[in-house]
């Protein structure tokens, strides 16, 4: 497949199947783009419950793998099974948030009206959304208008508002002051009893200690390790993830 | 033939003693310009999005088309429309001929692709940036489009004023589906001509100011609402 050919098009209403979801299972998945192998031939395989972090340096391929398990892209090679169903089956019971938020030129409550409307989900409870990030008092105000922290909020607020069976979150937090981090993790941890899986990209080690279960460290577009939480920051099995750990530069 | 000065003079006076020709030669630019900008918007601003999200075999020949098209001659549009409304044209059973209605197809049609093709782009490059969004939402094709179309609101204002900018200015298509029949479909561009051909200049002029006011009016009050939308982050 070309590299334009890729960048897939938008799904038209499509049907979404109904089955599990998890495990997911990946199978010597590959992504080329402009020329360089970005997802070299990853092979892993995700559990039913928890929060998985996926870490690792710089082009190391973590956002384009969120891209590829949401269906936004079309691997070049390779295998991605959510349960026995294609990524682009499955989109609608997904969200993603995205390191930028993208919130659309409108008010904070119109944007949350927009996707409770456009997923035909109940228009009542965008107060209570609101409520939950923390944003009530800002209903009426220009969402392109919010600090950092509160976009983001309201990101999670939308990607929330379509109930979604994962949760893909590309470092959510990247550039906020601690305090809106921990606002941010806080609605994320609140979802996971509501039986959210949560897919977490992030650079930060705290944020991986306070929020993993699972960790999948990427290294050149290939699993470089996967391991549990505890044992992956205790004894991390591979040189990549051990100096990533330790503050030396991965190359 | 009178001097400039004199001329000048004379215009002002004519303007602002209300002068009821001028008044109705106004009125009726207006209609006819206005009602071919909104028949305009209504079917260039969902084809420029159509285009703008869509990814089909040609696209590329239809923006070249559409890029091609807004350099429509006046005259030529007149030329066709008067054909398809002439007496012995497909459409002459309408009677639409040298009436207002013929005025305002043919200035639909030549501003339409004005109107399709820089909608395109605004809509386009907004697209740029919500792409992936409305993708992880599974929007449909015409969620994208409403939503897209909406968000670019305040820009798609300036869409709308070139179009109008255009309808207003031009006189080839209107002085021929129309006709320039006093008190029936005498616009400003086409009294113009007339005035200045038979030395009646200052009519010319002062239709020439009125519709200089308007150009300035309208670009001032879409400059306004776009900078209030700018304030709250809505351009």
């Amino acid at each position: 497949m070309s590299d334009a050919a890729a960048m897939i098009a938008a799904p038209e209403a499509q049907a979404q199947d109904t089955g599990p979801l998890l495990p997911l299972r990946i199978g010597a998945l590959t992504l080329r783009l402009g020329g360089a192998t970005v997802i070299d031939n990853l092979d892993l395989t995700l559990g039913t419950t928890g929060c998985t972090v996926i870490m690792g340096p710089n082009g190391a391929g973590k956002s384009l793998l969120l891209k590829l398990l949401h269906g936004l892209l079309e691997p070049t090679s390779g295998r991605i099974a959510w349960g026995e169903y294609a990524p682009a089956q499955v989109t609608a019971r997904q969200a993603l948030v995205f390191q930028k938020p993208v919130l659309l030129r409108r008010s904070v409550a119109a944007n949350l009206d927009f996707v409770l409307r456009a997923r035909a989900k109940d228009a009542g409870r965008r107060d209570a959304l609101l409520d939950h990030v923390g944003l009530a008092h800002k209903a009426s105000q220009p969402a392109r208008l919010l600090s950092g922290g509160e976009a983001q909020r309201l990101a999670l607020a939308r990607a929330l508002a379509t109930d979604p069976e994962i949760l893909f979150l590309d470092e959510p937090t990247a550039s906020l002051d601690p305090v809106a981090v921990l606002k941010i993790e806080d609605i994320v941890i609140k979802a996971r009893p509501a039986g959210v899986r949560v897919i977490f990209v992030t650079h930060d080690i705290g944020q991986a200690r306070r929020m993993a279960d699972d960790v999948v460290f990427l290294n050149r577009g290939r699993v470089a390790e996967h391991s549990p939480a505890a044992a992956f920051f205790a004894h991390p099995s591979s040189t990549a993830a051990r100096d990533y750990l330790n503050g030396r530069i991965v190359v | 033939m009178q001097s400039i000065g004199e001329a000048l003079s004379l215009a002002l006076s004519l303007i602002l003693s209300g002068d009821a020709d001028i008044v109705e030669i106004v009125l009726l630019s207006l209609h006819v310009s206005l009602s071919a900008t909104i028949l305009a918007c209504l079917i260039g601003l969902p084809l420029g999005a159509l285009v703008a999200i869509g990814r089909f075999p040609g696209r590329n020949a239809v923006l070249i088309l559409m890029n091609a098209l807004m350099g429509l001659p006046p005259v030529v549009v007149g030329l066709l429309v008067y054909l398809y409304l002439s007496r012995s044209g497909p459409l002459g059973f309408l009677g639409l001929l040298y009436t207002p209605t013929a005025m305002i197809i043919a200035q639909t049609i030549l501003i339409t692709p004005i109107v399709a093709a820089l909608s395109r782009q605004v809509l386009e490059d907004l697209h740029a940036e919500y792409a992936d969004q409305f993708r992880s939402l599974c929007l449909t094709r015409l969620q994208s489009m409403q939503a897209l179309l909406w968000d670019a609101r305040y820009s798609l204002l300036t869409v709308g004023l070139a179009g109008f900018g255009r309808a207003v200015a031009e006189v080839g298509a209107v002085i021929i589906v129309g006709g320039n029949i006093d008190h029936l479909t005498r616009v400003m561009t086409t009294a113009i001509a007339l005035e200045t051909s038979r030395g009646e200049l200052a009519l010319a002029l002062a239709l020439g100011i009125v519709l200089l006011v308007i150009a300035l009016g309208v670009n001032a009050a879409v400059h306004s609402v776009r900078l209030t939308a700018a304030r709250q982050a809505y351009v």
